[in-house]
């Protein structure tokens, strides 16, 4: 063992430090807040469990995007609220694979892909000699276990490494699917891709209308946000957090930091492959482009933008993204979009580690540090 | 019993890999020596700028994911002078000092200031690559941009035996490539500089505590190390095209070159280029429409056989 490894070895605790700005399961309220809620302790078990934890700005924030809808243009609802929503998705797993496990995988936008393709080749398409025209209650359980069992193989091979050769290396096998997409023309369809890949109509209800859509992504995202959010506190979570911060540690106390670390890649798969099926059906169509290198790094870019300190990050990323997307246009030529948004991945990079959330985070702790010195410049002078 | 397992791999790998050879070689033996040679040129291509990525890689644990941008940044400049001024040599030495001057800037600019974080360091690199490639689009236009090769070097050899005619310019790329090569690996064994870099792969506080100005050693090498990528711009820009787009091809071409052949490892990336331009080559020559999946199938028995690439040490 070299000097060097050594001393990497013992300073594996300090490297722990370093992540103490990485997200934390939050540990119990502590018992004042129970006595607080001693008033109402006649009131149902769950109750007072929504109490405990259900703030205004929760409520505010899942009112607002229940009724989003309902006074925004369908241009709003669709374009903006479907699409971040979609990409909120795709982006949180790869928070909850970096931001609780440590692993930042750039291949959650080729899981996503891989699903959005078996959507195309297994359902219904504008190419009719490869797409196989299933029934839509079949082909989303198949390409959801398809592209999940792509993205646990990906995690499976990348766990062998750590840290930035994580990235490098499913970096890799998100080009690698972009060059096979591009040339193979028997089952990717080559460079074409596939056209008017739709959802379901059931019944009358046509998901493809902005309104009904725009509620089967935000189902969709709730569903995933809360599944993470309980999964973080969780025994797994907890366990994969351990193995964020000290993996030499928690093999020693007898965790299986390969099995842990496989299995948050196979979760996030699904995720992402939930998020690139939406995608697809936002879209329409999905070609080579949509696995390629820009949009491999484009979800990196919102999972960092928002900051991967909470699962609301990525959705938060996802806005200001499609935002940017849409509206960069008014600000600077379209064709400079990915000056627009590269400098602001720059800027949030080299000054805000922890993205958007993160400068939140800090103007909060501020405004905490000023009123208490506000209080005390009241203070009577003619006491000193 | 020791000895029969390295054997059997051996076999396993070798054998399916003779038996094609001499299956193409009565089919179509031209072909196949023609494939050959291209993907030799390629790999020494592979190897000019997976060669400076791996010596930035080796030294700094920075993984510059921007790699792919210089090596567009050094084409673009070279076949700028090269049409201003006519002279090619003046085009190689350009997109070199382009290269190495934006490197310098990276470096000194950024990445001092983030030393150790390795992830933030990459987030840079990959905002930085966004940024320099949607600058030369504006720039430089989306359009082909091909070089043409040095009077010297134009046309092809003609007269040879079996494949008849090949390009004089690509086959001077395989003695390039192998200049660079050994010129790296003096720099690296037999050069002071090339001992403090060594040093501070090994362990660099140690270096900095024996007086040796540690940020002027990661500057020199990340400015060689991006040089080199914009010195292989303006050789692709010659034997390739140069157009948006290739350099997230070349990227991932470093990234699996160093990642099949071990990081930090000059000699590495050379088998691992090598191994990268056989398999992308034949692939294309003889399965066009799959011939990704060869290199994927390289990368996968790699990573799982030996995760650290094939010379790569396991520190």
């Amino acid at each position: 063992m070299s000097a060097a490894s050594w001393r990497a070895a013992m300073n594996s605790g300090a490297r722990a430090q370093a992540a103490a700005s990485l997200p934390r399961t939050v540990p119990p309220r502590p018992p004042v807040a129970a006595a607080t809620l001693d008033t109402n302790a006649d009131a149902p078990r769950w109750l007072r469990w929504l109490w405990a934890r259900v703030g205004a700005r929760h409520v505010f924030v899942l009112l607002f995007v229940l009724l989003f809808p309902w006074f925004a243009s369908p241009f709003f609802t669709y374009q903006i609220g479907a699409q971040s929503l979609a990409l909120g998705i795709i982006a949180l797993s790869l928070t909850f694979l970096g931001g609780y496990g440590g692993m930042i995988s750039l291949a959650q936008m080729s899981v996503a892909g891989v699903a959005g393709y078996m959507v195309a080749i297994f359902g219904a398409s504008g190419t009719a000699e490869i797409s196989l025209n299933w029934p839509w209650w079949l082909v989303l359980p198949v390409a959801l276990l398809i592209a999940t069992l792509v993205g646990t193989f990906i995690g499976w091979l990348s766990v062998r490494t750590e840290g930035i050769y994580t990235i490098m290396i499913t970096l890799a096998f998100g080009t690698g699917l972009y060059y096979l997409a591009l040339q193979n023309y028997s089952v990717f369809n080559g460079f074409q891709g596939f056209q008017q890949v739709h959802p379901p109509v059931l019944g009358t209800l046509n998901l493809r209308a902005p309104m009904p859509f725009f509620y089967l992504t935000l189902t969709v995202a709730l569903l995933a946000y809360f599944a993470i959010k309980y999964l973080i506190r969780a025994p797994f979570g907890i366990a994969l957090q351990g193995i964020r911060d000290n993996p030499r540690r928690m093999n020693a106390l007898g965790f299986n930091v390969t099995a842990h670390r496989v299995a948050a890649y196979a979760f996030a798969a699904f995720i992402a492959a939930c998020g690139g099926v939406l995608l697809v059906w936002y879209n329409g169509l999905i070609t080579p482009g949509s696995v390629g290198t820009g949009w491999l790094i484009n979800i990196l870019i919102i999972a960092v933008l928002g900051g991967m300190r909470h699962p609301i990050g990525p959705f938060i990323g996802a806005i200001v993204f499609v935002v940017l997307q849409n509206f960069a246009i008014d600000l600077i030529d379209r064709e400079r979009f990915n000056l627009v948004i590269g400098g602001v991945f720059l800027v949030i990079v080299l000054f805000s580690p922890d993205g958007l959330l993160g400068w939140w985070r800090r103007w909060q702790a501020r405004l905490a540090a000023v009123q208490p010195a506000g209080g005390v410049s009241q203070r009577p002078s003619s006491r000193i | 019993m020791k000895r029969f397992w390295p054997w059997f791999w051996r076999a396993v790998i070798g054998v399916p890999i003779i038996v094609f050879a001499i299956w193409a070689l009565a089919d179509n033996a031209r072909l196949f020596v023609l494939t050959l040679l291209n993907s030799l040129t390629l790999a020494s291509l592979y190897f000019i700028v997976a060669s400076g990525f791996t010596l930035v890689f080796g030294l700094m644990r920075n993984v510059n994911l921007a790699h792919g941008s210089l090596y567009l940044l050094g084409g673009y400049v070279g076949y700028w002078v090269a049409t201003s001024t006519g002279y090619w040599v003046l085009a190689l030495a350009a997109g070199f000092a382009a290269a190495a001057l934006a490197g310098l800037v990276m470096q000194v600019a950024i990445f001092r200031f983030m030393q150790g974080e390795d992830l933030r360091q990459t987030m840079v690199t990959i905002g930085l690559s966004i940024v320099i490639a949607d600058l030369l689009l504006w720039g430089f236009g989306a359009q082909v941009h091909q070089m043409s090769a040095p009077d010297l070097l134009a046309g092809p050899f003609r007269e040879l035996p079996l494949i008849r005619a090949y390009s004089k310019y690509r086959s001077m790329l395989i003695p390039i490539g192998a200049v660079i090569g050994v010129a790296l690996w003096l720099f690296l064994n037999r050069t002071r500089v090339g001992m403090m870099i060594r040093a501070g792969v090994d362990d660099r506080a140690m270096l900095a505590a024996s007086g040796v100005n540690v940020n002027l050693v990661f500057a020199i090498t990340f400015a060689i190390g991006a040089g080199l990528a914009g010195f292989g711009g303006v050789i692709g820009a010659v034997e390739l095209s140069i157009v948006p787009g290739e350099d997230s091809r070349l990227l991932m071409a470093s990234l699996i070159v160093v990642i099949v052949g071990g990081m930090g490892s000059i000699v590495g990336a050379a088998v691992g280029a090598i191994i990268l331009g056989l398999a992308e080559t034949y692939g294309l020559a003889y399965a066009p429409t799959y011939s990704v999946v060869f290199t994927f199938v390289i990368l996968v028995l790699v990573l799982a056989f030996r995760p650290r690439g094939i010379l790569g040490d396991a520190r």
